[in-house]
Formats: C-alpha cells, sequence, structure tokens
C-alpha cells in the first residue's frame, strides 16, 4: 500500500516542482531569459576558477619556498574583492555616473541590485547576475598583478595595495570603459572583455610594482627557476577554460555573438602558443613547455578586448603577433631594462592587453557586431585613435595611481620583507607553513598540544570499554 | 671495517644493487645526490632566459662492509656502473670505528 501510494504522489510531487518555478518567474519579471541568465551565472563561475588556476599558473613557476605565498594572495584576493564589491565597490564601477569618471555609492551595499534586470547593462538577466560577474573580473584583475612582486612583498603590505588598488583604479577604470555614462564608453572605445580595464591595468601597474619593490635577492647572480612546470600548465589550461566564460560570457547572452567571441578567443590562443613556441625554438633551439603555456596566456590577454568585435581571420592574426611580441618582450625587452617583474605581469598583460586593444582598432568589423564599430581594416581609421587614446589614458592612470598607492604605503609599513625572510621564502616567514613537508626536523609545542595528555587515558578507558 | 661510498649514474642503482646482492650485501643506504665533476652541464631556457646547470643527478650508495671485501667489492661496483663515458661516478673507501645493531646491541662484523 504504502509503495503504491509513494508511487503515484511521488512523480506529481516532482512535476508540481518543475512547474511552479516556472510560472513564478513568468507572473515576476517577464523580462528576464532563463537562456541568458543561466548562460551569464555559468560564465561567472567560469571566471572565478580563473583566479585559483591563475594562482596554479603563478604558483608553479615560483621557487618551492614562496609557493604558498602566490596561492594564498590569490585565494585571499577573491575573498577581500567579494566583500568589497558588496560593500561599495560594484557601486563606485557600474553605479549612477558621477562626472564621467567613476559611479555613486548609490548601489553601496548592493542597495538597488535586485533579481530584476537593469536594461541600461543588460536587459535579460537580473542585475545581481551581471553584478556578479562583474566581480569576477575584479578579483582577477588584482590577482593578475602578484605575479609581479612575486617572492618579495610582505602580506600586510599586500593585504593593503590589494584592497587600495581594486578600490582607486579598477573600480574608476572600470566605470570609465563599461559604466553608464563613463567618457571612454561615451568616447567609443571598444573593449569586449577588459582589454584595457583589466590587462593593461594590471599589466602596467605590474611594472611598477616591480620597479618599487626592486629586484629580488640574487636576481641575475643565482638561478631562480620555476619549482613545479607541471602546475603551471595546469594553471593555464583552467585559464583557457575558464576565459571562455570570460569572453563569451561578455555577450551578457546566450547568443550568437557568445558563440563567436568563443570561437575567436579559442583560436586567438591556439595561433599565440605555436607563435611563441616557433620564436622561443628558433631564438633558443628548444621548443618549451612554459613557452607554449605563456603563448597560449598571451593570446587570451590579446583576444580579449576584440573578442566581440573581431572575426576568425582577424582571431588569427591578433594571436601569431602577440605570440611574437610577448615572447620578445620577457625575454629580450626585460633582459634589457634589467627589472624583475617576476612572472611577467607587464610582458604578458601588459604588452599583450596594449596589442590587443589596438589591434581592436584595426580588426573590429560590424559584420561580426552591429552594436560595435569598424576599425582601420574595415575602413575607419578614426576608431584606432580612438582605441590609442584608451590605452594611453589607462597606462596613464593606472602607473601614476599605482605609484602613489604603493609610494603612501611605504610611509606606514614597509612594502618588502627583510632579506632574512626573503632568504627563509615567504611561506614559513610570512604564512608559518611549508608547501612540501617531506622533511621536517621537529615536535608538536607541548603548550598548544598539552590536550593530549589530558585525552589519553580517555581514549584507552573507551577501547577498554570497546573490548569488553 | 670499511665504508664504501659510491656516487653513481643514476641508471646504474640497480646493476650495482644486482651484484652487490649475488656477493651476499644485502644492506645499504640510497641518496639522490646533485654533483659536478668532469662532466659538462645542460643549458636550460625559461622564458628566453638562459641558465647553465652544472650540477648534476647521481645516486650516492653506501655500504660498510668487512676489511678482507673491500677489493673484490670495489671491484663488482666499478664493473657493474662503468660505461666507459665521463660521469660514470666515483668510489670512497673510508675506515669506519665501530658499528652497533640498535635492536640487539651487537657490534662490529656481527652488526653489519
Amino acid at each position: 500500500m504504502k509503495k503504491s501510494l509513494m508511487r503515484s504522489v511521488f512523480p506529481l510531487a516532482i512535476m508540481f516542482l518543475l512547474i511552479t518555478p516556472g510560472l513564478a518567474g513568468a507572473s515576476q519579471e517577464s523580462a528576464i531569459d532563463t537562456g541568458d541568465t543561466a548562460f551569464v551565472m555559468i560564465s561567472a563561475a567560469l571566471v572565478l576558477i580563473m583566479t585559483p588556476g591563475l594562482a596554479l599558473f603563478y604558483g608553479g613557476m615560483v621557487r618551492r619556498k614562496n609557493v604558498l605565498s602566490i596561492l594564498m594572495q590569490c585565494f585571499i584576493i577573491m575573498c577581500l574583492v567579494s566583500v568589497q564589491w558588496v560593500l561599495f565597490g560594484y557601486s563606485f564601477a557600474f553605479g549612477p555616473d558621477l562626472g564621467h569618471i567613476i559611479g555613486s555609492l548609490k548601489w553601496a551595499g548592493l542597495s538597488g541590485v535586485g533579481q530584476s534586470p537593469f536594461p541600461d547593462y543588460s536587459a535579460t538577466i537580473p542585475h545581481q547576475v551581471f553584478m556578479l560577474f562583474q566581480l569576477m573580473f575584479a578579483i582577477i584583475t588584482v590577482g593578475l598583478i602578484i605575479g609581479s612582486f612575486a617572492e618579495r612583498m610582505r602580506f600586510p603590505a599586500f593585504l593593503i595595495f590589494a584592497f587600495l588598488w581594486t578600490t582607486i583604479v579598477y573600480d574608476p577604470l572600470a566605470h570609465w570603459v563599461w559604466g553608464v555614462g563613463g567618457w571612454l564608453r561615451n568616447l567609443g572605445a571598444l573593449d569586449f572583455a577588459g582589454g584595457t580595464v583589466v590587462h593593461i591595468s594590471s599589466g602596467v601597474s605590474g611594472l611598477i610594482a616591480a620597479l618599487i619593490l626592486g629586484r629580488r635577492k640574487g636576481y641575475g647572480s643565482e638561478s631562480i627557476l620555476p619549482h613545479c612546470l607541471p602546475m603551471t600548465v595546469l594553471g593555464a589550461a583552467l585559464l583557457w577554460f575558464g576565459w571562455f566564460g570570460f569572453n563569451a560570457g561578455s555577450a551578457l547572452a546566450a547568443n550568437g555573438l557568445a558563440a563567436s567571441a568563443f570561437m575567436v578567443t579559442n583560436t586567438a590562443a591556439a595561433m599565440a602558443a605555436l607563435s611563441w613556441v616557433f620564436a622561443e625554438w628558433l631564438h633558443h633551439g628548444k621548443p618549451t613547455m612554459l613557452g607554449a603555456v605563456s603563448g597560449g596566456v598571451a593570446g587570451l590577454v590579446a583576444i580579449t578586448p576584440g573578442s566581440g568585435f573581431v572575426g576568425p581571420m582577424s582571431a588569427l592574426a591578433i594571436g601569431l603577433v602577440a605570440g611574437i611580441i610577448c615572447y620578445l618582450a620577457v625575454s629580450v625587452l626585460k633582459t634589457r631594462f634589467g627589472y624583475d617583474d617576476s612572472l611577467d605581469v607587464f610582458g604578458v598583460h601588459g604588452v599583450g592587453g596594449t596589442w590587443g586593444a589596438l589591434a581592436t582598432g584595426l580588426f573590429a568589423s560590424t559584420a561580426v557586431n552591429p552594436a560595435g564599430a569598424n576599425g582601420l581594416f574595415f575602413g575607419n581609421p578614426g576608431q584606432l585613435l580612438i582605441q590609442l587614446a584608451s590605452v594611453v589614458a589607462t597606462w596613464v592612470f593606472a602607473a601614476v595611481l599605482t605609484t602613489v598607492i604603493l609610494k603612501a604605503i611605504s610611509l606606514v609599513t614597509s612594502l618588502r620583507v627583510s632579506a632574512d625572510d626573503e632568504e627563509q621564502g615567504l611561506d614559513l616567514s610570512q604564512h608559518g607553513e611549508d608547501s612540501f613537508a617531506d622533511l621536517v626536523i621537529g615536535a608538536p609545542s607541548m603548550s598548544s598540544f598539552s590536550f593530549i595528555e589530558d585525552r589519553a587515558p580517555v581514549l584507552k578507558e573507551s577501547s577498554a570499554g570497546i573490548q569488553h | 671495517m670499511t665504508k664504501i661510498e659510491s656516487v653513481l649514474r643514476p641508471g646504474k642503482l640497480e646493476d650495482v644493487k644486482n651484484e652487490l646482492g649475488k656477493f651476499g650485501i644485502k644492506g645499504m643506504t640510497v641518496t639522490q645526490v646533485i654533483g659536478c665533476g668532469l662532466q659538462k652541464g645542460h643549458t636550460e631556457v625559461y622564458r628566453g632566459a638562459e641558465y647553465n646547470i652544472n650540477l648534476i643527478p647521481k645516486i650516492k650508495v653506501e655500504i660498510v662492509i668487512k676489511d678482507e671485501d673491500v677489493e673484490k667489492v670495489v671491484s663488482l661496483i666499478s664493473k657493474a656502473a662503468r660505461t666507459g663515458q665521463t660521469g660514470d661516478g666515483k668510489i670512497f673507501i673510508y675506515p669506519v670505528a665501530d658499528a652497533i645493531r640498535i635492536r640487539t646491541g651487537e657490534k662490529g662484523n656481527d652488526a653489519i
């Protein structure tokens, strides 16, 4: 009896559950498109996974004594920016315009950022989904800078820097380019998924940070080699995977434009990985794994601003050039000038982002995206000038403000670890942990483990009890 | 008693172990080491930056044997580990004052 009752009620209950949300959705907000919403939510999650991916990408490239410091900085960025974004970051970046420079605090605490769409940004998805998607970009942008001062920055100084940078540099920049009323947006600058806002800003800021903090101890005299390249390759794979959310998701709808962005993203990354590998092969005689993944990331960076405006053959050209110039930036430019941008944030993101932003002014086509504009090669030379203006503005803004922020922090606390702490490694000196504790000499300190003695007799009694 | 310390090519460890096993030597301590000598190193390239790596991975095998076996064991190891190329490694011989088996307290030749 019970069984047959279950059999008849269960399917009914399931059907009810399936139908109700649909009914509720239809009556509450007709403008929401479920396909678009699902796609952008998944895209946001894909962009989030890029930050742990970046942590592995960077973590494999440092020495084993500094791996956890990289992972920790990337992870804490996820948390710090998430909180900042909800409190006021989103409002600064996307809130109601103040003088074309920054958003007002009207949306602080996500006040007014609800479940219904905000059509000026995205007419078919809940405003909160748009907000979350944008949050993931804010997170990874700060994360990218970590590579430039890897292996030498004090954690407290890093925390202050990350908070100030995302607030004073990222939020206004995002407003300029993407916020309603932002001056670069009004100018007609094209940046589909963040070539200027994400990559130029982090790359240039990384260069400044590397210059202000100075070279790592032993740079140029000791061998400072990646400790685990397989980790770097896994990280690069996660970045490539997440980048589909980054670029295709920036269509903010599950549509043809998203498909086009997905396709050019993959194409440019593949081409750039090949061109980097061949450039290095010709230059140094061996095709390297680190070169292949670095080239892939360079291609992803370069296609980002144009991903919603260019076609497949343009993507090949963008990728081809990106792999070569980014390789030259890290192997020739860095050596010539002697700065220690530890993991090449400037060489890959600064140079690749600048190329991508300018390339958008060359290759953009309204045949791909009618809402965009044509570039130089499609009969509109003016677009290249607009792109150039957005590049110069981003370079200057990021460089000046990063200098100001770092100089200001250095008045309060030191940016750099002591020489002894650097020698010991940041994992131990900053975090008191060891990544690969296969040979640790030591014993638990008695003070913190004194409960063991108290508990030992109890454990014996209980095991005796089980025997009886 | 005598300690024989051999630094070998990593690929020769199994051959040396087999030969020593046939001779009746079952105990040894093996360590992964790096070092340099006559053998040249190699170049590694990371994002276009070249590094000369002249410390090469080797295997260090330590055994302690009776004094009378030294000549025989050294020739066994040399034969098993030799390729004729630079980088075959080295054998060092040390006198040992005493040896103690921790479990039983046996001393000298009985303990090895």
